[in-house]
């Protein structure tokens, strides 16, 4: 236990006397969030719309003067016929489209329902999803205030639609994806580099020739990297919660054990990593190619997976991110307890041990 | 005997690296193996620290097996590897207390053990490793293998890239070590430091090719060798490599070695043979031989 504890003691000087992986360690996960925070937030003003309106009543004038009066959108204009809708669109100034349906104002004394459609160019989905937003906050802000104690209930019904990416994901896709990619690259590029320098400058050769036995090596590399990569956990989630409103519905106790789970499985990839490589740089290759690219590109974090090709499909099943990451938006997002993500959670134990036992398999007790 | 070696062959892809070697080293001896880079030396330091496994042969180390128990090799033996092996970003102290800990050891323990090498790196103590001159990290290296009061220690090539004065002092380090009866097999590309061991094995190309006592190996060597000058050095290696009776010819310090396959070779006919080639301020005296000589003629 003293070797193991001065093992450890070792790695953390390592850790904190190099400032290149002390600033990959936590500049980077807050230079991520932020980045991908603000990003994906952006403030809409200005934007171009045009409007194709079927009645040209006093309702939907009252309306369009609101909307013009706001400070987020300008009427670039009218459009008359329903095929102008894609020719606008595809000339790319405007970005949106409303359309009142036929018999606006008729519809809403006779019937107290009226259709404005939103039409958004979701080519940028966020931009898009902030229009759609936006307008339908302007609509039922008219709404209430035309609403007067005696008259009947009326409602402007605003139905948006997203073109060219129907399947528009939730803004808080990127606390979950971010999360995940940080704990992967900590966890796995850090410990795989940790090891391998080891090989690269030779003091491999003084360990293995000493009583500390390998596992007593790999556990006292892995352990500060736990605690790291938990630390980073927490002020992601700090950082999620506090700065971009990011809920956390579910319980924190199965938040943080999952989060454990996928910490183990990312490291247990690092040692896989450093037992095939023999130099620093073979492993931050081989972490970032074989890990990175596909935690980012196949996890269903920027490309959602069913809008993949099929076999995509498959191969992403193979990646612990993505079941993580469905993992955390279900805790997080929904609020679900265990009983709605134990198979995904017995998934990643299952990857995680495979993991360790291959990689204590290979892990070799000589120099080949 | 604290390391036995028994025609252990080893070879890399296609590369024979060492080819059926044998040797033994007595309790508390210095033994060195000598030979260029490349001659296997750092392969059997590898075999006999468990690091290796032999294709062929056995190798024991302190009666225990390379193969079957290398934990108990590992447990005993002090290894300092050809390359420094140190923890740069750790200061001195930090390292050594760190390779004692992992031996289950502690610094005041065996204190006395590594006390005359450690007083000379003791003012740098707060030193990061990777900021130490070459005899320093040396010296640090040597601390941190003797820090368990290891039976065998096995070096190799310490003194590779260390100043002269260091070299020196390294090996009157080495020769108190062996007085506390510690095995000491070290290895060296330098030939000087070879009569500083109590037996050699000079190791060529994967081969051993010859185990003695340094004095032995100098006295069993039955040819002359004479140390020849003049003027203009390049020319006169071309021109004693032309004379007819010439057995080896090569540089060796600011002389020409020279070996003639005559048993009675008269150094004047060489004068005279050089002063027709225009060699100007000749001198031809017979040399000391030297471990040297005896492996250029391996």
């Amino acid at each position: 236990m003293k070797r193991f504890i001065g093992f450890v003691k070792k790695e953390f000087y390592h850790i904190f006397r190099d400032k290149r992986s002390l600033f990959i360690l936590f500049g980077m996960p807050i230079a991520q969030i932020l980045l991908f925070g603000f990003a994906i937030t952006n403030e809409i003003n200005n934007v171009e719309i045009a409007i194709f309106d079927q009645s040209n009543d006093v309702e939907t004038q009252k309306i369009i003067n609101k909307i013009k009066s706001s400070p987020y959108f300008n009427v670039e204009n009218q459009i008359n016929k329903e095929s102008d809708i894609e020719k606008e669109f595809k000339k790319g100034k405007i970005k949106a489209v409303l359309i009142f349906e036929r018999d606006f104002s008729k519809n809403l004394q006779t019937k107290n329902v009226a259709v404005v459609q939103a039409i958004t160019d979701a080519t940028e989905p966020n931009v898009a999803n902030t229009i759609a937003n936006y307008t339908s906050a302007i609509i039922q802000n008219y709404q209430s205030q035309k609403k007067q104690p005696k008259t009947n209930l009326v409602k402007v019904e605003v139905q948006s639609r997203m073109f060219y990416n129907p399947e528009l994901k939730s803004v808080f896709n990127f606390v979950p994806g971010v999360m995940t990619v940080i704990l992967m690259l900590v966890s796995a590029m850090m410990t795989s580099i940790s090891i391998t320098r080891e090989k690269e400058i030779g003091t491999m050769e003084i360990l293995l020739v000493s009583p500390i036995k390998p596992f007593q090596v790999i556990i006292g590399k892995v352990f500060p990297y736990i605690f790291l990569s938990i630390i980073n956990a927490i002020i992601i989630l700090l950082l999620g919660f506090f700065v971009f409103k990011m809920p956390i519905n579910g319980s924190l106790l199965l938040l943080s054990f999952e989060s454990i789970l996928f910490i183990i499985s990312a490291l247990s990839l690092g040692i896989l990593i450093s037992t095939i490589s023999d130099s620093q740089q073979t492993a931050m290759m081989l972490s970032l190619m074989g890990l990175m690219l596909p935690v980012i590109i196949l996890s269903g974090f920027i490309f959602p997976i069913n809008s993949m090709p099929l076999p995509m499909q498959i191969i992403s099943n193979i990646i612990p991110a993505k079941w993580f990451i469905i993992i955390v938006k279900a805790i997080m997002l929904k609020g679900v307890g265990i009983q709605y993500i134990w198979k995904e959670t017995l998934i990643l134990i299952g990857m995680t041990t495979l993991f360790i036992t291959i990689s204590i398999k290979k892990y070799k007790i000589r120099l080949e | 005997m604290s390391i036995s070696v028994q025609n252990i062959s080893k070879s890399y892809k296609s590369i024979q690296a060492i080819d059926d070697v044998s040797f033994e080293v007595n309790e508390g001896e210095l033994f060195g193996l000598i030979g260029p880079d490349g001659a296997g030396k750092t392969t059997i330091f590898r075999i006999l620290t468990t690091l290796l496994l032999a294709n062929e042969g056995n190798a024991k180390v302190l009666e225990f097996d390379v193969k079957q128990d290398y934990k108990a090799i590992r447990n005993s033996v002090g290894y300092m590897p050809g390359k420094f092996s140190l923890y740069q970003d750790l200061t001195v102290e930090e390292n050594l207390t760190f390779f004692a800990t992992i031996f289950g050891t502690t610094i005041e323990e065996n204190y006395d053990l590594i006390e005359d090498i450690y007083v000379q790196i003791e003012p740098f103590k707060k030193r990061r490793a990777g900021a130490l001159s070459g005899g320093m990290k040396q010296k640090l290296a040597l601390c941190c293998a003797l820090i368990h009061a290891p039976k065998v220690l096995f070096l190799d090539e310490p003194t590779t890239g260390v100043d002269p004065v260091s070299r020196k002092e390294f090996w009157q380090m080495l020769k108190r070590l062996q007085q506390k009866g510690i095995t000491i097999l070290v290895s060296t590309p330098y030939m000087d430091e070879a009569s500083l061991c109590d037996r050699i094995a000079l190791i060529q190309k994967g081969k051993i090719l010859k185990i003695d006592s340094p004095s032995n190996i100098i006295s069993k060597y039955d040819k002359v060798i004479y140390d020849i000058q003049s003027k203009n050095t390049h020319g006169l290696i071309h021109d004693l490599k032309n004379y007819s009776s010439h057995y080896s010819v090569y540089a060796f310090g600011e002389f020409i070695h020279y070996i003639d396959t005559n048993q009675n070779f008269n150094p004047n006919d060489l004068q005279d043979y050089l002063q027709q080639k225009n060699h100007t301020q000749i001198i031809i005296k017979p040399a000391q031989t030297t471990i040297e000589d005896v492996f250029m003629d391996l």
